[in-house]
């Protein structure tokens, strides 16, 4: 056999994935004492994490004393239309708390209450005021804590390298990955016991996506590829808020915070429409005057709060329900209004860097005229699926957290989930890792025959001559998920994005990259496709099989939530070149944990225990 | 003056000097816009005040409109030599010689100044051209081997002596407070009579400038309050450095150059008047 | 110079790597309301798919896409191609103080190197009812919290841009900022402030404030980060007074550059693998 060349790293512990749940996994392998690398696609500390905004949702209770893990989970549950992993959503509520604490001690500086403890903000679907945050940059704060962290630890980060295949020995545990640095283009293959995947979203399938440039669904694919199940790969969320104009900051988030501070949505006729969209579920904690509903920005404990800060999905689907009906905006949005209703020196204080982005990117002054905003592709719900306490998927050796996994959210994310979910699941999965690689003897000899193999494929579309250009093959995949598996989805259009999927899975092994290894862009992508397509694949027959709408899946032909489908994962797995999607019962819920659930509404409510600083 | 056992030469950061750079060579300039005006303003600004100020200090004569009011020019304050006019007079008065009263005393603002960390800017990008301006190469940086190939900013002397300034801004406050009762004096005119002139009027704002330059200083800043590690346990001097001294801070290029110019304006004021050229209108 | 026709873009974007290059030229349509990344991206897309260029959040986030457009040091998602004179050619370069891989994108890693040798945040025990701080002690570490590390200012940094040596001895606009946050710390333990002078280089920066120029989040650098520590280091080593007063009132010994080592990342990594060697 021809020797290939490459370089060669041996490891207890591999994480892959640079965002909070991979640094938060690679701290607590590296603290366990085990040999632990860490890889990501960009470079260390430009992960996706760095996007998010608003803050992180832990019952910390310091603004509203009544605020506890139980309620923390009842608003989990309930967001998630009851088909989250309950165990997860626990755990999550419970050990939240700690985590966010845990940043402080390693120098996060959180925004502060006036008795000098982490000051905690409104979110939509969290009954209480429950995110601690540092203004409009919180993810960037998380980041950069544990990337500091990280590196005090002396902790070995392989950046700008991307892992395209997972390897297994002969009994099916997973005991390497190879890779390829990104700038110089030469592979790397590391051996390890334990492998974490920690490699976020897939929002880069669909046209317009708040997504970064990673979010290609690499951890989704890798682990498919190995054998692991995900779960609920049709429940997308379209964060109802994003930039559409101009064009080519369409999709850019507009943070919630927006409608938390006084921000309202309306349609080309000045109608605040978001009273006419009031579900049952939520009728009784909802305004149903604007009245009421302008009340409730002062005085949050004896009025309800307005309809714009339902959760994602309702208002997801009111704004689209709008411009259907010919009530939209100009650029095929509706009005975000906050200009009216605050003043210009409120607004530039409380949204920084909204104001910025505004005018920096579309000139527009959000002090003086109402923002244009439409849903934009956001975060998936579903994905692989994991043990609740250790965080191991179906394959040996192979853990997932953050949003690679699935479970933690149900149909639907409630803002704020994710940054707790990726501390709290990256350390379990950190600390299960590090358990596993001290105890298995696993021999970490890996194949020859499977490296060469898998080299051969990633470096082939150099040979594909004449082949189509990788950059028109990705357009045309987000168009054909933009338009057929979007926000609102039908059978017909569903099964015509399957036929399109197949055509697109078989043009992509044939397009061609130019030029050499190095820093080659048009190369990266020829590979990411591979797991957008993954991707693609799984969301569509999981939606075609999900015949319901429940969160952030909506069905036109299933307009209703199924109880039966409460009780099923949707199950996607890959097995001889073939993605299938099966139904499979869902663990149940233990009457205790049920009985938080049912928590009546008005329970626990009282004056907030500190007023707000800032 | 290291007051600290130094240690050992430090350890280098592992870099690999000398790797291919991308873009055309550094020599050549990308910016388009008139980046080099700038500086150029600045120096002819500094050179300038410069000017004025050599002529001003080796004039030694028309410092004083005493005939008039109690205008005494900001250079030759506080007035120490034997032939200053006995109405203003500082100390022991004639125990020192008689060069220009200005050349004794203009060490200190100068030292200040030139120590300032918004004027050290200044002259390093304008007459130092380290750097002329962003983007553009250092002078001389670009030929290898050249006098001015290397660089230790203020890490040796003379530069090093760069971390005095807090010494002269200590001198200036003391000063700050001497010009402050000039202005107090220009309000004095005849033998015992009080009143306003236009020149007195100059006066306060000079005093006003000084001090809005003097208490914008970092050293200030830094002394006041900017040293804490927790403000919250010190809410005075919180206060101070919040309210007071970080917006005058903020506002530091401004006033140093507003100062800089009234001074020269109050001296000349005061020349005009005591040489006789113009008459000083009394308000009040 | 070739002519620009109107609604045309001409753009000169500089190619090669380690081995040498060359501004090329590409001419496409005008568009409305993009940056200047976009128009990359379409070069990309269509004539160039090669074109080597690093981005990720393209939306001012993350700070990948850092280069010198027109020769000025900025951030390509947020520079919107209205804002330059789009009458004339537009130039694109890497950024020039760090070594060229491919085309726009550079190997930073100079700056990782500095993140290591970084004291980290060492806080007090913690309280049995946790650490209480307020919003006035924290609001200052918070501005340089914002930082996105472009490094943006330590490629403007005439220190190590003109001088390139001086790479091995200074940390450069970025990490004297991250210094000053950890120093303003209220929790944190450690007195940095002769690392700072000696290892740090803190006395190359000569406060001539292009970094505080070029930084896309609006961080005050000079003013609030690396004068304000100018100022503490000399409090410790060229104030007398200060000197005095610590001897006469018993402070402790500020700390050498060796006390404050150890706790570097370089070091962690290093004991690390001297464990691993010994087991
Ligand atoms: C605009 C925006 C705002 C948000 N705001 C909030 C908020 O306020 N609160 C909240 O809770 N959540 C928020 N979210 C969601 C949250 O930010 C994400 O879900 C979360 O950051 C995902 O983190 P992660 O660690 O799973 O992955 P990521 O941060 O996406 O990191 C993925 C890592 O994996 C690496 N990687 C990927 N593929 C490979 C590969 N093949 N090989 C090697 N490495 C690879 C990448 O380089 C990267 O380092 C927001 C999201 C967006 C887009
Ligand atoms: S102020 Fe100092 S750190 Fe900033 S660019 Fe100038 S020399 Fe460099
Ligand atoms: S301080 Fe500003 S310019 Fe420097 S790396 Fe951070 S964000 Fe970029
Ligand atoms: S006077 Fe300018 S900084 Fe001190
Ligand atoms: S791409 Fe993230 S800052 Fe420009």
């Amino acid at each position: 056999m021809a020797s290939v060349d490459y370089e060669r790293h041996d490891y207890d512990v591999l994480v892959i994935g640079a965002g909070g749940a991979g640094m938060r996994a690679a701290i607590e392998s590296l603290e366990q004492g085990c040999r632990t690398a860490l890889v990501c696609k960009s470079l260390f500390g430009k992960a996706h994490t760095v996007m998010a905004e608003g803050g992180m949702a832990a019952a910390l209770g310091n603004v509203w004393p009544e605020d506890n893990w139980q309620v923390h989970f009842r608003d989990t549950m309930r967001g998630g239309k009851m088909l989250n992993n309950w165990r997860m959503a626990q755990l999550h509520a419970q050990e939240a708390p700690d985590r966010v604490l845990e940043l402080e001690a390693w120098g996060a500086l959180f925004d502060r209450t006036p008795d000098g403890r982490i000051l905690q903000r409104d979110f939509g679907g969290h009954r209480y005021a429950r995110l601690a945050h540092v203004g409009d940059r919180t993810g960037l704060e998380l980041i950069r804590t544990t990337q500091q962290r990280a590196v005090g630890l002396g902790i070995d980060v392989y950046m700008e390298l991307k892992i395209v295949r997972l390897l297994k020995n002969d009994s099916g545990e997973v005991i390497g990955a190879v890779g390829f640095y990104r700038d110089k283009g030469n592979f790397v293959v590391f051996s390890a016991k334990s492998i974490v995947l920690a490699t976020g979203g897939v929002g880069k399938s669909w046209k317009f996506t708040s997504n970064s440039w990673e979010s290609t669904g690499d951890g989704h694919a890798l682990a498919l590829w190995a054998g692991a199940d995900a779960i609920e790969m049709e429940c997308v969320q379209f964060h109802p808020t994003g930039m559409i104009w101009p064009t080519s900051a369409r999709g850019l988030l507009v943070t919630e915070g927006v409608r938390g501070d006084g921000g309202v949505l309306k349609n080309s006729e000045g109608e605040r429409f978001m009273f006419n969209y009031i579900s049952p579920y939520f009728k009784d904690e909802t305004a149903e005057t604007i009245e009421e509903g302008d009340k409730w920005y002062e005085d949050k404990v004896n009025y309800r709060r307005p309809p714009e800060l339902l959760p994602r999905d309702e208002v997801a689907r009111a704004i689209n329900s709008e411009v259907k009906a010919g009530r939209g905006s100009p650029h095929g949005g509706v009005f975000l209004d906050i200009a009216s209703r605050r003043s210009p020196e409120y607004i530039k204080r409380r949204l920084p860097s909204m104001y910025h982005q505004f005018k920096q990117l579309a000139d527009v002054d959000i002090t003086a005229v109402p923002m244009e905003i439409g849903p934009t592709c956001h975060y998936i719900m579903g994905g692989i699926r994991v043990d609740a306490d250790t965080e191991e998927t179906a394959v040996a050796g192979l853990f997932a957290a953050g949003e690679v996994a699935g479970g933690m959210h149900g149909a639907n994310r409630l803002g704020g989930n994710s940054l707790s979910d990726l501390l709290v699941f990256g350390r379990r999965a950190g600390l299960a890792a590090a358990e596993r690689a001290k105890a298995s003897s696993v021999e970490t000899t890996l194949s020859e025959a499977q490296i060469k193999e898998v080299i051969d494929h990633a470096t082939s579309f150099f040979a594909n001559e004449g082949g189509e250009n990788p950059y028109d093959l990705h357009h045309e995949l987000q168009e054909t998920m933009q338009n057929l598996v979007g926000i609102i989805r039908t059978e017909s259009e569903l099964i015509e994005a399957k036929e399109k999927l197949a055509e697109l899975g078989e043009r992509a092994k044939k397009v061609t990259a130019t030029g050499g290894r190095e820093f080659n862009p048009g190369w990266h992508l020829a590979l990411d496709l591979e797991s957008m397509l993954a991707v693609a694949n799984c969301t569509t027959l999981s939606a075609i099989e999900r015949k319901e709408s429940r969160g952030g899946h909506t069905r036109d032909d299933y307009p209703k939530a199924d109880p039966e489908l409460e009780k099923v994962n949707m199950v996607s797995r890959y097995r001889e070149g073939n993605y299938s999607v099966t139904p499979e019962p869902k663990p149940e819920m233990p009457p205790e944990l049920m009985a938080l659930i049912e928590l009546s509404e008005g329970e626990g409510k009282s004056a907030p225990a500190k007023e707000e600083s800032k | 003056m290291s007051v600290v056992e130094g240690t050992a030469r430090p350890a280098p950061i592992p870099v690999e000097i000398g790797r291919a750079r991308g873009g055309p060579p550094r020599s050549k300039v990308l910016r388009r816009d008139l980046w080099w005006l700038q500086p150029l303003a600045i120096a002819l600004g500094l050179a300038a005040f410069v000017g004025y100020g050599v002529w001003t200090a080796f004039r030694g004569d028309y410092y004083f409109a005493g005939a008039h009011a109690h205008y005494l020019s900001p250079f030759y304050s506080p007035c120490f030599v034997r032939s200053c006019p006995t109405d203003v007079v500082w100390g022991p008065a004639g125990s020192i010689g008689s060069v220009s009263p200005a050349l004794l005393v203009l060490i200190f603002p100068m030292g200040f100044r030139v120590t300032c960390y918004y004027y050290r800017k200044t002259y390093y990008r304008s007459f130092w051209a380290s750097p002329p301006a962003c983007a553009v190469a250092d002078a001389g940086s670009t030929k290898p081997g050249g006098a001015r190939s290397r660089y230790s900013g203020e890490t040796r002397f003379p530069l090093i002596l760069q971390n005095i300034h807090r010494y002269f801004w200590y001198v200036a406050v003391l000063f700050a407070g001497i010009l402050t009762w000039d202005a107090i004096d220009a309000f004095r005119f005849g033998p015992n009579g009080w009143g306003l002139g236009l020149g007195t009027i100059f006066f306060v704002v000079n005093a006003g400038l000084i001090w809005a330059y003097t208490l914008g200083c970092h050293a200030c800043r830094h002394l006041c309050g900017g040293g804490l590690k927790r403000f919250s346990q010190a809410p005075v001097r919180f206060a101070i450095w919040r309210k007071v001294v970080s917006p005058l801070n903020a506002h530091h290029q401004l006033f140093a150059w507003l100062s800089l110019f009234w001074i020269a304006w109050t001296d000349f004021y005061v020349y005009l008047v005591s040489s006789g050229a113009i008459h000083d209108p009394r308000l009040f | 110079m070739s002519a620009v026709s109107t609604g045309e873009l001409l753009m000169k974007l500089w190619r090669g790597d380690a081995s040498g290059g060359d501004f090329v030229e590409y001419r496409l349509p005008a568009q409305e309301g993009e940056v200047v990344l976009d128009v990359v991206h379409r070069i990309q897309a269509t004539e160039a798919p090669d074109l080597a260029v690093r981005w990720n959040c393209k939306a001012g986030k993350c700070g990948s896409c850092s280069a010198e457009i027109n020769g000025q040091p900025r951030l390509m998602c947020m520079t919107r191609m209205s804002t330059l004179p789009i009458d004339e050619p537009i130039t694109i370069s890497p950024m020039r103080t760090f070594p060229v891989i491919r085309d726009l994108v550079t190997d930073v890693s100079y700056n990782y190197e500095v993140a290591k040798l970084i004291p980290s945040f060492t806080p007090g025990p913690r309280p049995a009812e946790g650490y209480r701080m307020f919003q006035v002690d924290v609001e200052r570490g918070q501005e340089f919290r914002k930082c996105i590390e472009c490094f943006l200012c330590q490629n403007v940094c005439h220190v190590i841009r003109d001088h390139e040596e001086n790479k091995a001895h200074y940390a450069g606009p970025r990490f004297l900022a991250r210094l000053a946050e950890l120093e303003m710390h209220p929790l944190d333990t450690l007195d940095r402030r002769a690392y700072i002078a000696e290892r740090m280089g803190l006395g190359y920066c000569n406060i001539t404030k292009c970094c505080t120029e070029v930084c896309p989040e609006g961080i005050h650098i000079t003013d609030n980060a690396i004068i304000p520590l100018k100022e503490r280091v000399v409090d410790q080593r060229y104030d007398p007074v200060a000197w005095l007063g610590r001897k006469i009132r018993g402070r402790p010994r500020p700390m050498t550059p060796a006390d404050v080592e150890p706790y570097t990342g370089a070091a962690a990594k290093a004991a690390r693998a001297g464990q691993a060697e010994a087991s």
